[in-house]
């Protein structure tokens, strides 16, 4: 089992300006780890996390990648959250270049077609549409209508964005419609799996794993 | 950031379609970082870097180590993945602005993290 990723940096505090890791995160986790040989063999050279949050799972990635064979960006609207990923990566002596953005604004098309790994823990939370859009903490969770909003506006650029080999992988709950998701998704040229499913407290959570259909 | 990152980001203004990248980068403050050389890692950036727009941004902060244009070799020449070494992953950007050279709008660095958000009448 790899070590959950250090972040005995982060304090109590920091918490109530970012989203603390919890079962979602975990089960994130827990995925990437099923994948682990997927993902070596896949050797991505560019690696990209949407909302990283307080960087554990970009930690947790790139200590599966190894330090230097990826170029490991990261995204985050919070100025706080961008600055926890950054102090993650020093914390576990990782190399991640964060960007303060929403979604991705700032890297298409420039990196249009060459990522091959990219992955979102979205804001999934079903809230009134007007707590969508924030740029604190609530950024991590509002998801407005079905908790679709962030994750609609979000799903067209995937398939600008993946090279031909890349994967995705997104967090999402039962409430969200997951073979909804994938059907849309299908219709962009993507096959589905579901890598890991589990219930935390009334959440039914789900990791969705994407790839180009061959 | 890294110099690798600047290489990445375009801007995004509504209607700022060309002449957008490579952002311009103004009163910067720069400090190099130590890292180890991996040379694997370079490789699979050679394709990935614009390398015209490296060299002009490089031209500008006084790097001027890089050559002109991409060796033919450059996968296995040594001295140039060690200067590109130097230049994209060791050199950080603490501070500063990134200009748009079509639409001028200014994008700001702060604690090496570039800040690509717009206002909402931009976007």
């Amino acid at each position: 089992m790899l070590p959950t990723p250090d972040l005995s940096h982060l304090k109590r505090q920091d918490y109530q300006f970012i989203y603390e890791p919890a079962e979602d995160t975990f089960l994130f986790l827990d995925a990437f780890e099923d994948e682990v040989s997927y993902l070596k063999e896949l050797n991505p050279a560019i690696s990209l996390e949407v909302g990283s949050g307080s960087g554990c799972v970009t930690a947790f990635v790139g200590k599966i990648l190894g330090e230097s064979n990826c170029l490991k960006l990261c995204t985050d609207i919070n100025p706080k959250a961008a600055r926890a990923t950054q102090g993650t990566a020093k914390q576990n002596q990782l190399s991640v270049d964060i960007i303060e953005t929403h979604l991705t604004n700032g890297i298409l098309p420039r990196l249009g077609g060459k990522i091959d790994l990219m992955y979102f823990n979205p804001p999934y939370v079903l809230t009134p549409s007007e707590e969508v859009g924030s740029h604190s903490v609530e950024a991590a969770w509002a998801g407005g209508i079905d908790g679709r909003e962030v994750i609609d506006e979000f799903m067209p650029y995937i398939k600008q964005l993946l090279s031909p080999k890349g994967v995705f992988y997104m967090v999402v709950v039962n409430e969200n419609k997951p073979d909804d998701i994938r059907e849309i998704m299908k219709r962009d040229g993507f096959e589905s799996s579901i890598v890991r499913t589990r219930l935390a407290g009334r959440e039914k959570l789900f990791i969705l794993k994407f790839v180009r259909t061959a | 950031m890294r110099l690798i990152t600047h290489n990445m980001l375009q801007c995004h203004v509504k209607g700022c379609n060309a002449n957008n990248f490579p952002l311009e980068l103004q009163e910067v403050v720069l400090e190099q970082e130590e890292a180890e050389l991996n040379e694997d890692f370079l490789r699979n950036m050679l394709g990935k870097i614009e390398y015209e727009a490296l060299v002009a941004t490089c031209l500008k902060l006084d790097i001027n180590d890089l050559p002109a244009a991409m060796p033919a070799d450059a996968a296995y020449n040594d001295e140039f993945l060690q200067i590109l070494h130097r230049v994209i992953l060791e050199t950080h950007i603490k501070s500063g602005k990134m200009v748009c050279p079509n639409c001028q709008h200014i994008y700001a660095i702060r604690d090496g993290i570039p800040n690509m958000l717009l206002a909402e009448h931009e976007v």
